[in-house]
């Protein structure tokens, strides 16, 4: 049986019809055509399919997209501007080298984009600490820590503005 | 603005995308393609009786189930065994699908197509396969007895047996140097099974083109060109009817080397007879228990050394588990008996393999290839010969170790290429002393003193390792600049996060003299570039940059003779400059590069104004008692080279380790982590760099934390992330790193391979440092903290 839901997605409301079995990254990637949280586990272990859910980091594999319903998510692809300015993190990533492949990388900079929020300033503990639920098998993470740093400096130096997106 | 972009940290090309969600990755195409699962055999080794699929026939959304007997023609047979090798006397390749025998759990039985991938694994919960049991052969030594075949026409379990012998200068055996030799260690070692794990599975997606009768698949795979073949050899389709394509791809390791995996040639069969579009996105379960694997070996040595520890006579008797099918022959067990030599010239060398089938998943290269095993083994045989004679371990190693003026230096034995073993260029002296400055070697005894008088335990390793690069046999690049100044570069092998669009374009702009923005790089799509062998051996960088180069060189050559007419100058006085061509010392004589695409293109219509220029009446440079297009050129200003060395090249390095074992619970910490590198002129430092940290991690990951735990029946029980532990940012140290430049002087860019340096040696830098800590000898990895508490029991 399919069930009728609506999401706001990036902003924008989008409506998908879906059995109750569909998961919510599935139903981001395949019902609504928003391929850039990819998937890597299937089980929540790797991270690579962290969407933020009203704000907050969740592994959308773990989640039914009915259970969604009536909430607010954003995607890798809400992070930047509606202008196509990158957002802090993203810069962060792209300045430091902090991604090879890729696919894991929408899962740690949706990851990061709520650390950032909750932590402006943070320690390499604190990064370690945050990063550590998401699995990167190309870049030994190193720069990916120094990529959060980086972000962090460009959140304070953009403060007041766009902030924070 | 500079144009010399080659060994500079420019900042990734490929990032723009990825980081806003828009790479294409290959479960990112074919929104509306029907989707495919597979029934694998839950056994390691049984019989396949009988296969029930009517269960199955109403679920809704079904298109097709098929089984062996469906194959026709060429798919039926076994798929190729891809680098056949003397040695590999009983070489064994699987069925796309199952006949009769399954081999090892995980094994692609039926294949089911549905409208969703949901719908296809509910039809495939209800087919029925009727197995009857066969006695599992699990374990390289359990398999080496032969009391269970594997493959029944497979005497003594054995694929391939190897020896490889190289004397000493006066002409003795390994054997006889060991036996005369002052000094002698006997002992085991064992290096665990691991995995590439890209964080992207496998996949294909095909598209049939009924009017165009043409075939284009997209495969998540390190060689497009050779799947490409593959699937017009097994389809019995003409190669120009079928292109394929590597999209991004997230992550290889070098499990996507291998080709082609069933489904590479199933789904594009499924989607011609079906007409429909098709697509396999491998699940991570699958990934574990149908792809590769790698690493495992046991490995007995003996060593006969003199008083200052240099090796006389080294003896390796290797068994190496190759799983359950051999379809890339023995190139992992080569490497180790090759690479083992590392830096270090020994007197006489003896190495013997035999690679074992075992009913567990085929073992194919993860980045290292056998590197990682070969270096265990030099390494802990250095570690074994200094604590034996009470020297210091770096000492030992520089007693042993090729000297710069020795290049090249033959290690007498033939390589994974199939040629000799010779290193190009290195200094090695200079890699061990940067390597002790950087982690402070000579001080650490008193480190480790005062970390005692606080209870703690501490200790430091290293280890060391020469790794042939950039083998043959030749990739090719393409060039062309089009008439609006842009430069198209193409090169047939694909990318798996290495920067190629980076790297590459750095390359292009500084040979061409043009800015990076005008250069864009493809990779691995056959529709560009048909001829290529593949990504892997840390080969890219060496062979298509190489080739780029080489292609780069024609165009500009071109592009100065076709500007020197219109300048009426001399091609030798002309140089190019931020894309304009121009006499030296005289700027305003110039005519930019789009300018000379456009002539290089004799037209008779123009298509638009800067077009005109090259048309038959607007009065061009050319003369009339010459041909428009003259002998010996083409039109265009493009150019296509190849580049194919004579042999590898061998880049180095050199790691080192301080750890911390808790007294306690046996943790096992990695305070520092320093690398000294060598891989001849960098193209890209900071691309250089993140590889390194890669590969240490991955290093890490097999020397703490990775293994394949099969149990007595062949099943796999931990194919899982839950359950295989893949290192975390928790888990990685930071990585300190140096750089040695000692250029090739086999290739004209000078430069050696770098994918795969990071994780070589790790294993064997971190036992070295557990056992210095622990004083308790390592001789197995991975080492978990349960395995050091058990180790402090046995020999407490």
């Amino acid at each position: 049986m399919n069930h009728p839901i609506t999401l706001t997605v990036n902003g924008v409301l989008r409506e998908a019809t879906v059995p109750a079995r569909r998961l919510l990254s599935d139903c981001l990637r395949h019902d609504l055509g928003l391929t850039g949280t990819h998937v890597g586990c299937e089980h929540g272990v790797c991270g690579a399919c962290t969407v933020l859910l009203d704000g907050e980091p969740v592994r959308s594999c773990l989640m039914f997209a009915v259970t969604a319903d009536g909430h607010e998510i954003t995607t890798v692809e809400g992070l930047a501007a509606a202008d196509g300015t990158l957002s802090p993190v993203q810069r962060g990533f792209a300045e430091c080298h902090g991604l090879q492949c890729g696919f894991c990388t929408p899962g740690f900079l949706c990851t990061v984009t709520a650390f950032l929020r909750e932590n402006a300033a943070p320690t390499d503990e604190e990064v370690v600490e945050a990063i550590s639920g998401n699995l990167c098998r190309c870049t030994g993470y190193q720069n990916i820590i120094k990529a959060v740093h980086r972000a962090a400096e460009i959140q304070a130096e953009t403060q007041g503005g766009e902030a924070g997106r | 603005m500079t144009t010399k972009l080659f060994g500079e940290p420019v900042r990734r090309r490929e990032d723009a995308r990825l980081i806003t969600g828009r790479g294409r990755y290959l479960d990112d195409l074919g929104a509306d393609a029907l989707a495919v699962a597979f029934v694998r055999s839950p056994h390691a080794h049984a019989r396949i009786r009988d296969i029930d699929v009517s269960a199955a026939l109403d679920v809704e959304g079904l298109v097709a189930i098929y089984t062996w007997e469906d194959l026709p023609g060429a798919l039926a047979e076994p798929l190729p065994l891809l680098i056949p090798h003397p040695a590999l006397t009983h070489g064994r390749t699987a069925y796309p699908l199952a006949r009769e025998i399954v081999r090892h759990v995980g094994e692609p039985v039926v294949m089911v197509v549905a409208r969703d991938r949901y719908l296809a694994e509910d039809a495939c919960s209800l087919i029925r396969v009727d197995y009857e049991m066969r006695k599992p052969v699990v374990g390289v030594e359990e398999a080496a007895e032969a009391v269970h075949l594997v493959h029944e026409d497979v005497p003594g379990n054995v694929g391939a047996h190897l020896v490889q012998e190289v004397p000493s200068a006066d002409g003795r055996s390994a054997r006889e140097a060991i036996e005369a030799a002052p000094h002698t260690l006997a002992f085991r070692l064992d290096v665990e099974r691991s995995a590439c794990m890209p964080l992207e599975g496998k996949g294909v997606y095909a598209r049939w083109d009924a009017d165009d009768q043409s075939l284009r698949v997209y495969s998540s795979t390190q060689s497009s060109t050779s799947v490409r073949m593959a699937i017009a050899a097994k389809l019995g389709l003409p190669l120009p009817k079928v292109e394929v394509i590597a999209p991004d791809v997230g992550g290889g390791f070098g499990v996507k080397i291998v080709h082609p995996w069933p489904e590479e040639v199933l789904i594009p069969w499924a989607a011609r007879l079906l007409g429909r579009e098709v697509k396999w996105t491998e699940d991570r379960r699958e990934h574990f228990v149908s792809s590769s694997h790698e690493r495992g070996q046991v490995q007995y040595v003996r060593v006969g050394f003199d008083d200052d520890g240099r090796v006389l006579g080294l003896d390796v008797n290797i068994l190496h588990d190759h799983g359950a099918y051999t379809p890339y022959g023995i190139i992992v067990p080569i490497i180790t008996a090759t690479q083992l030599l590392g830096p270090y010239k020994i007197g006489a060398y003896r190495v013997e393999f035999s690679s074992i089938y075992t009913n567990t998943v085929q073992v194919t290269p993860y980045r290292g290839a056998g590197r990682p095993q070969g270096v265990f083994c030099m390494e802990r045989t250095m570690d074994k010969i200094a604590a034996h004679l009470g020297l210091d371990r770096t000492e030992v190693r520089a007693a042993n170790l090729i000297q710069p003026d020795e290049f090249p230096y033959d290690q007498g034995m033939i390589f994974q290429d199939g040629r000799p073993l010779i290193y190009d260029s290195g200094n090695y002296p200079e890699a061990l002393r940067m390597l002790k400055e950087l982690i402070g070697w000579d001080s650490f005894p008193e480190m480790k003193a005062a970390a005692a008088a606080e209870g703690r335990t501490i200790g430091i390793g290293l280890a060391c390792y020469v790794e042939g690069t950039g083998v043959g046999p030749y990739e090719g690049g393409h060039v062309q600049v089009t008439s609006d100044g842009r430069v198209h570069v193409s090169t047939g092998l694909t990318s798996q996060g290495q920067g190629h669009e980076t790297v590459f374009a750095q390359i292009a702009a500084t040979e061409l003299g043009v800015p990076i923005e005008k250069v864009s790089v493809v990779t691995g799509d056959t529709r560009r570039f048909g001829y290529a062998v593949g990504t892997f051996a840390s080969r890219a960088a060496v062979m298509s940059g190489n080739a780029i180069a080489l292609a780069c060189r024609k165009v500009r050559e071109k592009a100065l003779r076709i500007a020197a007419d219109a300048l009426e100058a001399d091609p030798r006085d002309l140089e190019i400059t931020d894309g304009v061509v121009h006499v030296a010392g005289t700027p305003s004589a110039s005519i930019p590069l789009a300018t000379v695409a456009v002539l290089s293109n004799p037209l008779r219509y123009a298509f638009d104004e800067e077009a005109q220029r090259a048309t038959q009446f607007a009065g061009g440079p050319s003369s009339m008692d010459r041909p428009p297009v003259e002998e010996g050129t083409e039109p265009g200003l493009e150019g296509r080279d190849y580049y194919s060395p004579i042999r590898s090249t061998f880049a180095c390095g050199m790691h080192a380790a301080i750890v911390e074992t808790d007294p306690l619970t046996a943790e096992i910490e990695i305070l520092r982590y320093a690398v000294v590198h060598d891989c001849g002129r960098l193209i890209n430092p900071m691309i250089v760099e993140g590889q390194i940290h890669g590969g240490v991690a991955q290093g890490v990951g097999g020397a703490l934390y990775e293994k394949m735990a099969y149990d007595e029946h062949g099943q796999l029980l931990n194919a899982s992330f839950m359950d295989f532990l893949m290192p975390y940012a928790t888990e990685v140290p930071r990585i300190e790193t140096a750089h040695l430049e000692t250029p090739s002087p086999l290739n004209p860019l000078g430069i050696k391979g770098a994918g795969e340096a990071g994780v070589i040696p790790v294993s064997a830098v971190i036992a070295a440092a557990i056992e210095d800590a622990e004083g308790i000898p390592i001789d197995r990895m991975p080492i978990s903290p349960s395995d050091l508490h058990h180790l402090r029991l046995e020999t407490g």
